[in-house]
């Protein structure tokens, strides 16, 4: 604390040029806000409203892992959080699974179809890369919809939240907010070191220029494969979180209007940063619920929503806020 | 009764038919997005909700204007033709510079759009097109029934789909659109103008999209749904087709929908995976399609 308050000075004498010493004070500052924020917020929102925003705000992470970072845009990525809340919902409902075991199953279970599709859709780059994940999650909808453990149309219903660890009561509110909370940092924390690690380095070069990755002799295909089993593996915990939270899992999280969803989180809250998914899934998530008490159609404001910012919002709200003369002075853009 | 394999007869052929008339709209709507695709380099994601913005264009002229089948065919692809013209106009033509992806994005919003005002106004429920008396009824062939409005789908699709292609192979304007396709900045050195060009190429290929719209509405009912349901299909088949040549496209939209029709035959419950089973095995075997150039 003490640092950044040494550093005020500069950033108040208005130098545009980014100051690092002032950048890593505001995010430390920033982290330990949201991080009070995060703890303390049940006691005034209603809790399964604060669930609902964390788990479509990590599945809206995991998903920036390919097409912020690595420049992949699936179009299919519903079929890992929604197949993931499948698999917890079966093995804790009808094998008597704990929690965390359930939690972990919906994790493999994603990171598994993951290495099935990726294996397939890599194949191919672009444009084709998004027809072919919306085309495989569309198959695994259709798997879904026919398939005896996903009861059809009623979905798995009434799913025990169980114990954590044998000790924590689940069925509290409150415990089950800061376990999805703690799940929420975890996760965040394994992108973050993720896309910071070298795996994560060479991921951006094959972003930026694939051609130039191959001629240094990194096999491309593998890493692409990596980046899409993670993103997988994440969105299945976001998932795997849902299911327990709501108690159900049902074929909406499955369809393609899920993986559109996640998209605009990404795209209104700004491609390719750390906290733009978490602001962009917050913005949707309650246009959501304030619109399901008016009765007007969602898809109708997502679809404005979705062509507004790609018109003139491409960098949504965190990259445009890294951009602006705050952002910059505090010298948070420099987008890798 | 004739048994093939242990089937009647009947039932083949009577699914056969009924692929043969998915299959007329897969060619119809992935020679709009390959035409597209070609000059545009975007994929036309609301090529779903045009085609449904066709059956329902002839469902309103028929309803408040009393203007029948025959000239809707006509019309209600012009006026989604021109639609598409002006949405092109205003916002397509700003995305021309960035990545393709934003391209499939904010056309993926219109179509998110167009469904869920129709859906608003109309309700998830279909909304029933009567068949034209000329086309009502069916003739029997002997060895199958044959409505005649299903033949008539067939036969005006095939139609179609060789006038396109050889309005895009054969005539000046296509020589005109292709060679914009490989290099369009010389193509405008040498005077054409070519962004007169990319406005009639996205109306044309969303005027085939309403085209399809308009044949389907008395096959299937008009309803808001009826595109992002045969969409995804359609994006399967040009991943299996590769976007690379226009015949490539309507070959593969019938071939898939024949498989289509037949595995409704022998394994019914895979019917709605198969044309996505094909295209998993397509790209493990020749990633760029059956007809398509590596990109």
């Amino acid at each position: 604390m003490a640092r950044s308050s040494s550093t005020a000075p500069a950033v108040l004498a208005g130098t545009d040029k980014a100051d690092p010493a002032a950048a890593s004070g505001f995010k430390l500052v920033l982290g330990v806000v949201a991080l009070g924020v995060l703890l303390a917020v049940p006691f005034f929102v209603y809790p399964i409203f604060l669930m609902k925003v964390l788990c479509f705000a990590l599945f809206a992470c995991a998903f920036n892992v390919l097409l912020g970072y690595t420049g992949l845009l699936s179009f299919g990525h519903a079929a890992f959080f929604g197949g993931a809340a499948y698999f917890t919902a079966h093995v804790v409902k009808e094998w008597g699974f704990p929690p965390e075991l359930g939690i972990l199953t919906g994790v493999v279970g994603a990171a598994a179809l993951g290495f099935v599709m990726g294996a397939l859709a890599i194949r191919r780059q672009g444009i084709y890369f998004a027809m072919i994940t919306l085309a495989l999650s569309q198959m695994f909808f259709f798997f879904c919809l026919q398939a005896e453990f996903t009861k059809g149309e009623d979905g798995i219903q009434s799913v025990p939240r169980g114990h954590l660890l044998g000790l924590i009561d689940l069925n509290q509110p409150l415990a089950m907010y800061y376990t999805v909370a703690g799940t929420f940092l975890i996760g965040l924390f394994l992108i973050w070191r993720f896309v910071n690690s070298p795996f994560g380095m060479i991921l951006k070069s094959i972003r930026e220029n694939e051609a130039r990755a191959i001629s240094l002799g990194y096999s491309v295909q593998r890493y692409k494969l990596g980046a899409f089993v993670f993103s997988a593996a994440i969105a299945g915990l976001a998932g795997a979180m849902k299911a327990l939270v709501f108690q159900f899992a049902t074929l909406t999280d499955v369809a393609w209007q899920m993986s559109g969803e996640v998209i605009l989180m990404t795209l209104l809250g700004g491609i390719g940063t750390m906290f733009g998914p978490i602001v962009g899934a917050g913005f949707i998530v309650a246009l959501g619920n304030y619109l399901a008490t008016t009765g007007f159609p969602v898809t109708i404001i997502t679809g404005v929503v979705f062509m507004v910012c790609v018109l003139v919002f491409r960098r949504g709200i965190v990259g445009e806020f890294y951009a602006s003369r705050l952002g910059r002075r505090l010298g948070l853009d420099h987008r890798h | 009764m004739t048994m093939i394999f242990g089937i009647p007869l009947q039932a083949l052929l009577g699914q056969l038919l009924i692929g043969l008339i998915n299959g007329s709209f897969y060619a119809l709507l992935s020679l709009g997005l390959a035409i597209i695709f070609g000059l545009l380099r975007m994929i036309n994601f609301a090529h779903g909700a045009q085609y449904m913005l066709g059956a329902f264009t002839a469902y309103l002229l028929l309803t408040f204007a009393g203007i029948g089948y025959w000239v809707a065919l006509i019309l209600a692809p012009v006026i989604v033709g021109v639609l598409g013209a002006v949405v092109e106009r205003l916002f397509l033509r700003r995305l021309y510079d960035l990545d393709p992806l934003y391209g499939l994005l904010f056309t993926f919003g219109l179509a998110l759009t167009l469904e869920g005002a129709f859906r608003y106004v109309y309700g998830a429920s279909g909304q029933p097109y009567a068949t034209p008396s000329a086309l009502a009824g069916g003739t029997n062939l002997g060895f199958m029934f044959l409505p005649i409005y299903r033949g008539w789908v067939v036969v005006v699709s095939l139609v179609v789909c060789i006038a396109t292609w050889f309005l895009i192979e054969k005539t000046k304007l296509g020589a005109y659109l292709r060679a914009a396709t490989e290099n369009a900045t010389l193509v405008q050195a040498f005077g054409v103008n070519v962004p007169v060009l990319l406005t009639f190429t996205y109306g044309l290929g969303v005027a085939l999209a309403a085209f399809a719209g308009v044949l389907a509405a008395p096959v299937y009912q008009v309803s808001p749904l009826m595109g992002s349901n045969i969409i995804i299909v359609v994006f399967a088949v040009v991943v299996v087709g590769g976007m690379g040549s226009i015949m490539g496209s309507i070959v593969t939209g019938y071939m898939l929908g024949i498989a289509e029709g037949l595995t409704k035959v022998f394994y019914p419950e895979a019917s709605n995976i198969v044309i996505f089973v094909i295209m998993a095995i397509v790209l493990l075997i020749r990633p760029a399609g059956l007809f398509g150039r590596e990109a």
